[in-house]
């Protein structure tokens, strides 16, 4: 048997510990969500199982993209798709703080030597009319996480509360394995036959990506995207509980992957620059009226089964 | 005597609602204790990151017993009577008991309450307090209904006395009261068993907790001091920074690094907000070149190397930071203001008002409008009006809004526009509070001014004004900087022509045709108290300016805001003198003549005629004027008839009569070349001279004289003092007298 060093040494690394640690805690692993998101946070892991009565405890690294933070894969730092590690435990357990701090133990930051420290930071998604209180946590000033308790989404009032986790991995990681420039960061072993770095996999994406946020995506049609997804999130919402075989189901899952697609088209039509102060606005209105409908179909959902 | 102390422990307290939250707990637990008869010496709060703590000394054991007697209703009411009576005491009826009230029997109810000890009373009070604690945002956590700022873990709450101490009985959703916490989350997480306040601070001390926030703060700036000091250096004093550090660690550690060679030649404000804002570093300055060259980290913990981790990764962070402030400061640099500023003209500044780019060229109109009236030139205003807002479309302002202006004046300077321009660029926002210097340069006030004004007007126009508690868009202050430039700068200004210029720039065309109703409009504009002379110069102008683009509608109501507007700002004039010591009512009766809407002119009668109704002479003035109108409106209505006739002095009847009508000729000949050359002081002189023959006129003469004809002429000539002093200012608004 071979030891487990006591740091990581690549950024998968740090996933694979994450995921280990919270396996070990009784959390569901779950997978990405396949679609485009801007945070862990609208994986309906997370979102649409915050609501309700029934006990949840999912982990999952999410893929999110925030198109307004490319950087033509030249910033040390910023990134327009990263990864996520989330966490969500309904009801929140007592020791929740304990056990995240020995999520950072497990991927080797050892709480003797450095500075932990959770700062306010209330959470609070305007898109999907969700917020909740909790902190940033800072190792040696570095904001590793975002720890929240869930008290709302999409309107409803969290009963009981969840406690929200959300890693950023590669800032995480790039602390952790003292890397200055993401892209520098090894991604698998280093003494790998194949050793890839973080750009090896994704530096022409990101350059690529960057490209096509700010410069060509085509406005007029992601525009009517964000119009249709609208529509049918509404139309989805709208069809009758019964379906044609007597079956009553309703759609708050397919409605929401609407929901989400509107999104994420909003935040590609922000990093074009075409939306105005006052339009942001009125945009962010819109996409939280479709979380809100999706919340409000879920919960109903929920008192079918139950 | 026992002591009492409460600790509720929780996870970590916001460090902003820290220092509230410790006075709240002292308040709510005292005055919860008194309230129900337990009476005490002296009490103190303290709060931690992660605890509230109360110690209240000098408790008393138990609390004084009540004998409370209730009268009920007669013994031959109805029985419902008493049944709602039993009901409301809780008692039943045999302990009810039957006295002789006047001719009748009542039921009373007697009941006596012992005294209860102090434990009771304790828990009583503390369950209280916490379930209903204000904190400004609470929360739940798990599946309680109990709400606190964030999850709470502890109670000790226990009463000491030489003899020993006691666990108070209480359990709050399940946490049952102890007299164990918690040390440091790190250092020492031991449960720690305590027995009294001293030892209870002791032993925190010992786990790597100090209680005291003052203490803390005190540590981290004679610590950060030290460290400075021994390389030579200085700690850019920040108090509510420090405050706010102090609330963020429970054992604080102060260590010191230098700022990367290569970030030292960004501009000092943008070094000092990113290490502010982000990191909560204070910032250390070399006292020889000013500069910023370090930061002071305070870190929540001792460790095995000396904090060098800890240092290494603050310092790591902080490069990364500055790497993307100076990456936008570069990419700042490389774009000239003006084109900034064409990147503003897609920008929304609000939906009813146009862009930024708009409201940019309206200030820059105004500004250059302005200019001669303060002294700047007309070019220059423009220019810098015109480059003031450019760096709202920065990179850095995008990321830090705190350093607009800041900024504006760095890109402004670098792209080698004049230095009044440049000012302008960072002064032009102020005065932005009431502490807040007022600008002096010229082009800075001119810039200032035109960006208030336009910002009331256009608020003004659409309509946003300030309602009750809600002004979000500031305009109150924005109203009070105006003021402050004007009085600061001795600004001689006529508002009514800047603010209708100002509007009719604000005004959307709106082609409603409605017939103009210019009757109805000297109607509102009088019963606002105006002069039908100033509303018909104001009316013309104002139809002049606009004609061409506006429905008669329109001017109509941006008329009635130009006034509406020109109200607010005397509003605020009265609250910002209040300060000085300047009464209310003294303004009104300065404004009430209608069309002062110089402010200078405006303060510099109001404060001769403050001064003046602080005389013997101004003080029996001001009553004989009241006296006069007094007497004139009790016989106007009698007769209903007004009395405004010319008196004539023929008919004066006794020598105090003449007299009167002598000195008013006098004072009358007086004031008029005294208000002509703004010399209230003057002004104020010459009606001085009135108070001897008015308090002589009323000691002698009777106004209701059997004549009829005396009679009404003595009326007119009370109307006669009215007319004379209110040249000088409305009388009857002033209070007293």
């Amino acid at each position: 048997m071979t030891a487990i060093p006591a740091s990581p040494r690549c950024f998968q690394d740090v996933i694979l510990r994450l995921q280990a640690y919270w396996a070990a805690q009784g959390c569901a692993m779950l997978q990405p969500y396949d679609m485009e998101v801007g945070a862990g946070t609208f994986h309906p892991a997370t979102t649409l199982r915050a609501l309700g009565p029934r006990a949840w405890a999912a982990a999952y690294v999410q893929p999110s993209r925030r198109p307004t933070d490319g950087r033509y894969g030249e910033n040390p730092n910023r990134l327009q798709h990263y990864y996520q590690y989330q966490v969500l435990i309904k009801p929140s357990p007592p020791d929740l703080q304990d056990l995240y701090l020995g999520s950072l133990a497990a991927i080797g930051i050892d709480a003797a030597l450095h500075d932990i420290r959770f700062v306010e930071d209330d959470w609070e998604s305007p898109t999907l009319g969700a917020w909740g209180l909790g902190w940033e946590v800072w190792c040696d000033g570095m904001e590793v996480s975002q720890f929240t308790y869930f008290q709302q989404v999409g309107g409803h009032d969290c009963r009981p509360v969840s406690g929200e986790l959300t890693y950023g991995l590669e800032r995480l990681a790039m602390y952790v394995l003292g890397v200055d420039h993401v892209m520098d960061m090894p991604f698998n072993d280093p003494d790998a036959a194949i050793p890839l770095t973080y750009g090896d996999v994704f530096r022409e994406a990101e350059r690529e990506f960057s490209r096509w946020n700010f410069e060509i995506a085509d406005t007029d049609a992601l525009l009517r995207h964000f119009e249709d997804a609208e529509a049918e999130c509404a139309r989805i919402l709208a069809a009758p509980e019964t379906d044609g075989a007597g079956r009553r189901i309703v759609m708050a899952l397919p409605a929401y992957d609407q929901c989400i697609k509107a999104s994420h088209l909003f935040n590609l039509l922000d990093a074009r620059g075409v939306i105005s102060v006052t339009e942001r606005q009125a945009y962010i209105g819109r996409v939280r009226a479709l979380a809100r409908a999706c919340a409000d179909a879920f919960v109903a959902a929920e008192a079918v089964a139950a | 005597m026992p002591d009492l102390l409460l600790e509720l422990l929780s996870e970590e307290i916001p460090a902003r609602m820290q220092a509230r939250a410790a006075e709240d707990l002292r308040r709510l637990v005292t005055e919860g204790l008194v309230e129900r008869g337990l009476t005490y010496a002296h009490a103190t709060a303290f709060v931690t990151p992660r605890r509230l703590a109360l110690a209240v000394a000098g408790l008393a054991e138990r609390s004084a017993a009540l004998r409370e007697e209730r009268k009920g209703p007669r013994v031959d009411a109805p029985e419902k009577a008493l049944e709602g009576f039993l009901r409301s005491t809780g008692l039943a009826r045999e302990d009810l008991e039957i006295r002789d009230d006047r001719k009748s029997q009542v039921w009373f109810a007697v009941t006596e309450r012992p005294g209860r000890a102090a434990a009771a009373i304790v828990a009583e009070t503390v369950e209280a307090v916490v379930r209903g604690f204000p904190w400004p945002k609470s929360m739940r956590w798990g599946e309680g209904g109990l709400r606190w700022v964030r999850p709470l873990h502890g109670i000790l709450c226990q009463l000491s006395t030489e003899a020993g101490s006691e666990i108070v009985p209480l359990e709050i959703e399940g946490i049952r009261a102890g007299d164990t916490t918690r040390g440091h989350r790190f250092m020492a997480p031991e449960t720690i068993r305590v027995s009294g306040v001293e030892d209870y601070a002791a032993r925190l001390e010992r786990a790597r907790v100090l209680l005291d926030p003052a203490e803390r703060a005190g540590r981290i700036r004679h610590d950060a001091k030290q460290l400075a000091f021994a390389q030579g250096l200085e700690v850019v004093e920040d108090e509510a920074l420090l405050a706010e550090i102090a609330g963020l660690v429970e054992w604080p550690v102060v260590l010191m690094g230098r700022i990367g060679e290569r970030f030292l030649d960004l501009p000092p404000e943008v070094l000092q907000t990113s290490m502010k804002a982000h990191q909560k570093f204070l910032s250390v300055r070399d006292p020889n070149s000013a500069r910023i060259v370090g930061y002071v980290v305070v870190a929540n913990r001792e460790t095995a190397d000396d904090g060098a981790t800890i240092l290494a990764g603050n310092a790591r962070v902080l490069a990364a930071r500055l790497a993307d402030a100076a990456f936008f400061w570069e990419n700042d640099l490389r774009m000239p203001p003006e084109a900034m500023v064409a990147k503003l003209d897609g920008v929304t500044f609000h939906n009813r008002l146009g862009s930024q780019g708009e409201r940019i060229a309206r200030i820059a109109a105004l500004a250059r409008e302005i200019a001669p009236l303060v002294g700047a030139d007309p070019d220059l205003a423009e220019r810098a009006a015109r480059l003031a807002k450019a760096d709202l479309a920065s990179e850095m302002v995008y990321e830090f809004p705190e350093l607009q202006g800041v900024m504006g004046r760095y890109y402004a300077e670098r792209a080698g526009e004049d230095p009044a321009v440049a000012a302008a660029a960072e002064e032009h926002y102020s005065p932005l509070g009431p502490n807040d210097a007022v600008p002096k340069a010229s082009v800075s006030v001119a810039v200032a001014l035109a960006d208030k004004l336009d910002t009331l007007a256009g608020h003004w126009w659409i309509p946003e004004k300030p309602t009750g508690s809600r002004d979000p868009f500031a305009l109150r202050r924005a109203g009070l900087g105006a003021i402050r430039l004007i009085l600061g700068n001795d600004l001689r200004l006529k508002l009514t022509e800047l603010l209708i210029g100002v509007m009719v720039a604000n005004m959307q065309a709106s082609k409603a045709a409605e017939a103009i109703s210019r009757a109805g409009l000297l109607d509102e504009l009088e019963k606002k108290g105006l002069r039908q002379d100033v509303i018909d110069r104001a009316f013309e102008e104002f139809a002049s300016e606009s004609i061409s683009d506006f429905s008669d509608e329109e001017i109509r109501n941006g008329l009635l805001e130009v006034y509406d507007l020109i109200f607010f700002l005397t509003d605020r004039l009265k609250v910002h003198l209040r300060g000085e010591g300047i009464r209310h009512d003294v303004i009104d009766a300065a404004f009430q003549l209608g069309g002062q809407d110089d402010l200078m002119l405006l303060v510099a009668r109001v404060r001769a005629l403050q001064d003046f109704l602080g005389t013997e002479d101004g003080a029996n003035l001001l009553a004989g004027y009241k006296r006069a109108v007094n007497i004139l409106s009790q016989e106007e209505k009698k007769d209903g008839v007004e009395y405004s006739l010319d008196p004539h002095p023929s008919l004066a009847e006794t020598d105090a009569e003449r007299a009167l009508f002598t000195a008013l000729d006098a004072a009358e000949v007086a004031i008029a070349p005294a208000l002509d050359a703004e010399d209230f002081a003057g002004a104020m002189t010459a009606l001085a001279g009135l108070r001897g023959p008015i308090d002589a006129f009323f000691d002698t003469t009777i106004v209701n004289a059997e004549s009829d004809i005396v009679r009404r002429n003595r009326l007119c000539l009370l109307h006669r003092i009215r007319t004379v002093m209110n040249r000088v200012a409305v009388f009857s608004a002033v209070e007293g007298g």
